[in-house]
């Protein structure tokens, strides 16, 4: 493992760390793999998406040359089908359904994606046309994926849409949460530049309900949008959190997209709690920041681990250590204010619950320290339920409840979509169907205001 | 082992694998080396008057990222001195006294001029002849090659004029730049003919470059048609090789060109008639060491089957090529899908659906799986489904007994006193 970890990971030259992991395929290789194609009829791997990508299409468009319409193809369906050929979990969806997986090998439809969203970055392209205005207004709160492909539509149908983004820079998780190697910003700006290309304003630095009110957005705007998103990890809720050396997974991910790689972890210590996608980008950013051991904690085991496998292969490949049916207990300081130790406690599985997994339950007198430098939380994201609660909107601890149909909230005028409406047991919080309802939202909006069915081409 | 050895019109060989008259087979060099790997014979490359080239010769045809599907070239015959490949024929001869060496030739259509040549390269020991009536480049346009192959009299009278000279045999090599191959063939039985030889190339233009508008090849922006050839001309060539060995009147060997990559390929052509088979475009894709492959495959073919020898294959499959008033009506096959191995791509599906007899339907199995079921009684048994799947084996042609008597067209027909369709000639 030391020997992979030499060859990945640099300690001379942290940077190079962040940059992304996988090469691109290249024209050779993706000739050959859109060749491989079957150009099923019906296909699979379309029902797979969920935004529904017209893959085979898409390949053959590759095959024959025609990349400009390939990329077109690609984010007609998905507005931000750029960063999800980077990060969608493509053996679970597309590649997972490929006709040949019963009897050759599944087709590299993510690499293909990316290579014709590439050649449409690298060739400066912009791949859509504003609508005839409507006259129509929207705002839409929060430019992360859901945001994104909702102003994307909106634009195209004609909608003078106005984006708030809290943020320096829209894309959200794409452009500040997911880490540089897998999905590097540039990638997200670009999504984020064909939005604005249909005259969509993006009002950056610009938190709802403190540089603007809620009431001045729901009076001046015919329809709003709220894709607000997650907020932060929330706390543990054991004593030491305060102390420094810990972090919140997502601020610390945030922290190597946005300033220049630090190299304060230089052969640091590092534990992460939690298992989730978010705790290996901790534990994987911490390996790149030069960390001399990384491991994560987590009080369940295998099993339960809500990361990716892919995701799991990779942390293991860059020497992350996981410690199953550990619990944190409680953060010890040095005196000083900075982290010493982290005591943790061994657990067994218990009964299910509520979610049909079964519930950690301590062991008695299991407790045991380990000396770490810094400890990375990431045991999922809170609510912004006080935005919520200011638009008025009903909730359920942070989940707007919404009619499914339409993604209109108890207020008619408002709308929702993303992770805001993710509630527990509803599957994974993924990228790509948080496009996908953005996409939805826009049509829903159209289709209350006009009674038209949708026709953007 | 098998007994590999062929005798075509007299002439032997070690093997039926010989090299095309053509740019491998231009110098003794290229032949010995190909020798060396294995090859049976080399016709080589046409010996007449020497001519000047271009620069920019060939171009291929990729099909879905496939290189040379079909080749093309508009280089024309031998550039080198007469006496320099005499020499060269000469000392390969020496060297591999067992090989074959067939010296192609190409003059202007006088007596005087076919017997000057046929005597030069007979003084150094080829062991045949194959006169060149197919070129359809560059030499044509001076009333050689296939210019003179597509007048029938001017078949038969040049080689008339060679076998008069020749003590070797004759092999004439046909253009399928015509209408009927078995018309210039019957020419060159009537003029003497020991063999025949099919097909050369086919009159072609490579492509057109789309960004800059010139042809592919183009020498400095101005093109001409070349001569096609490959793995994409192989059904034609075996269609004349079949048509003339079913000829009563074409009662010579047949050395086989057109497309031949492989030893099944080769077998293919020796079962519709041919005794030899000629190789250039995959010798000059991959190299002279393909044909070791081709030798121990053949050998192979023919152990697992007990043929003692190749010469038994030859023409097997001619009886059983005939016209389409000699076809049984009441045959009938429908396609049946192995749901066990289909992978579901539907592409049989929307292939029948949108262009043949809409007879494959998409199903649901009761517990929700996909399943596609060929409606029987109407499947007209035209394979297209089995020819678009992907997968080996996912879709037999079933025969269904009609229960019926075979009846050709030719024989309902008269059988209800009408005028059969004329047969083939």
């Amino acid at each position: 493992m030391s020997n992979v970890n030499q060859v990945r990971i640099s300690v001379e030259n942290l940077s190079r760390n962040f940059q992304e992991v996988h090469p691109g395929l290249t024209k050779q290789e993706a000739m050959e793999e859109s060749n491989r194609c079957l150009y099923c009829y019906d296909a699979p791997c379309i029902t797979a998406c969920p935004t529904g990508i017209d893959i085979p299409t898409f390949i053959k468009k590759i095959a024959s040359g025609n990349v400009l319409g390939s990329a077109k193809t690609i984010m007609t369906a998905n507005p931000i089908g750029a960063s999800c050929a980077r990060v969608c979990p493509t053996e679970e969806l597309c590649e997972g359904a490929c006709v040949l997986n019963h009897s050759t090998k599944p087709i590299m439809i993510g690499n293909l994606q990316r290579y014709a969203t590439d050649w449409a970055i690298q060739n400066e392209q912009i791949l859509f046309q504003p609508g005839k205005k409507n006259g129509k207004t929207v705002a839409i709160i929060g430019g992360g994926p859901a945001g994104l492909a909702s102003a994307r539509e909106l634009g195209r149908l004609g909608y003078d849409v106005t984006i708030f983004e809290a943020e320096e820079k829209a894309g959200g998780l794409n452009t500040y949460g997911i880490v540089s190697f897998r999905l590097p910003k540039e990638i997200s700006y670009w999504e984020v530049k064909q939005v604005e290309s249909l005259h969509v304003r993006i009002r950056t630095n610009t938190r709802v309900g403190k540089d603007i009110s809620v009431e001045a957005i729901l009076e001046n705007y015919d329809i709003v949008v709220l894709a607000i998103g997650m907020s932060s990890v929330p706390d543990i809720g054991v004593s030491g959190e305060d102390l420094a050396g810990v972090y919140d997974a997502i601020e610390f991910v945030k922290e190597t997209k946005t300033k220049p790689i630090s190299n304060q972890f230089l052969k640091k210590r590092v534990a992460v709690i939690g298992a989730g996608n978010t705790a290996i980008d901790g534990a994987t950013c911490s390996v790149r920041l030069g960390a001399a051991n990384v491991k994560v904690l987590y009080r369940r085991t295998i099993e339960e681990m809500t990361a990716y496998e892919f995701e799991y292969e990779f942390a293991k490949q860059d020497g992350v250590e996981f410690r199953w049916l550990t619990a944190p207990k409680r953060i010890i300081g040095d005196g000083q204010g900075h982290v010493k130790e982290i005591e943790c406690i061994k657990m067994e599985l218990g009964e299910p619950g509520e979610d049909g997994r079964r519930r950690p339950v301590p062991i008695e007198g299991s407790e045991f320290t380990l000396e770490v430098d810094a400890v990375i939380k990431a045991i999922g994201q809170s609510r912004y339920v006080d935005l919520i609660e200011e638009f008025a909107l009903e909730h359920n601890g942070g989940v707007i409840k919404i009619d499914h149909n339409t993604f209109q909230t108890s207020n008619e005028k408002v709308f929702a979509c993303g992770d805001v409406i993710f509630g527990k047991g509803q599957g994974e919080a993924m990228v790509v169907s948080a496009a996908q309802q953005g996409k939805e939202t826009a049509h829903a909006i159209h289709k209350s205001l006009f009674h038209s069915v949708t026709e953007t081409s | 082992m098998a007994d590999l050895r062929i005798n075509l019109a007299g002439i032997e060989s070690p093997n039926p694998f010989w090299l095309a008259s053509a740019p491998p087979t231009n110098s003794g060099y290229q032949v010995q080396r190909a020798f060396e790997a294995g090859w049976g014979g080399a016709v080589w490359k046409t010996l007449g008057d020497p001519i000047l080239n271009v620069t920019s010769r060939f171009a291929a045809v990729s099909f879905n990222g496939q290189r040379v599907a079909g080749f093309n070239n508009i280089e024309l015959i031998t550039d080198r001195p007469l006496e320099v490949n005499l020499k060269e024929i000469y000392e390969t001869k020496k060297r591999f006294p067992n090989h074959t060496i067939i010296a192609s030739l190409m003059v202007e259509p006088s007596q005087e001029k076919w017997h000057e040549i046929v005597k030069k390269v007979e003084d150094v020991g080829v062991d045949g002849l194959e006169l060149n009536f197919g070129c359809p480049h560059g030499m044509a346009e001076r009333g050689m090659g296939s210019a003179s192959g597509q007048v029938p009299e001017l078949v038969e009278k040049q080689t008339y004029w060679a076998k008069e000279a020749a003590k070797t045999p004759v092999i004439v090599k046909l253009t399928p730049n015509i209408t009927d191959i078995t018309v210039t063939a019957e020419a060159a039985v009537k003029g003497g003919a020991d063999a025949i030889s099919m097909i050369n190339t086919i009159n072609s233009l490579a492509g057109v470059d789309i960004d800059s508008w010139n042809t592919i090849p183009h020498v400095g922006g101005i093109g001409a048609h070349g001569g096609y050839c490959g793995p994409a001309v192989k059904p034609i060539a075996l269609h004349m090789v079949g048509e003339c060995a079913r000829n009563p009147r074409i009662n010579i060997p047949i050395s086989g060109i057109g497309g031949i990559s492989n030893w099944k390929n080769a077998v293919e052509f020796l079962l519709m008639g041919a005794t030899s088979v000629q190789v250039c475009t995959a010798a000059m894709h991959h190299g002279f060491r393909i044909v070791e492959d081709m030798i121990e495959g053949l050998d192979h073919y023919l152990d697992e089957r007990g043929i003692a020898s190749v010469m038994d294959l030859v023409g097997k499959s001619v009886e059983k090529y005939s016209n389409w008033g000699d076809l049984d009506l009441n045959y009938k096959v429908v396609a049946q899908i192995n749901n066990d191995i289909c992978i579901n791509c539907n592409k049989c599906h929307i292939a029948c659906e949108d262009t043949s007899h809409q007879c494959i339907d998409m199903l649901k199995d009761p517990s929700g799986n996909s399943l596609l079921k060929v409606r029987e009684e109407d499947c007209v048994g035209c394979n297209l489904c089995a020819i678009v799947c992907p997968v080996d084996g996912a879709i037999d042609m079933i025969e269904i007994p009609s229960g019926l008597p075979p009846m050709t067209w030719n024989e309902r027909q008269a059988a209800l006193g009408v005028v059969s369709c004329e047969s083939n000639k």
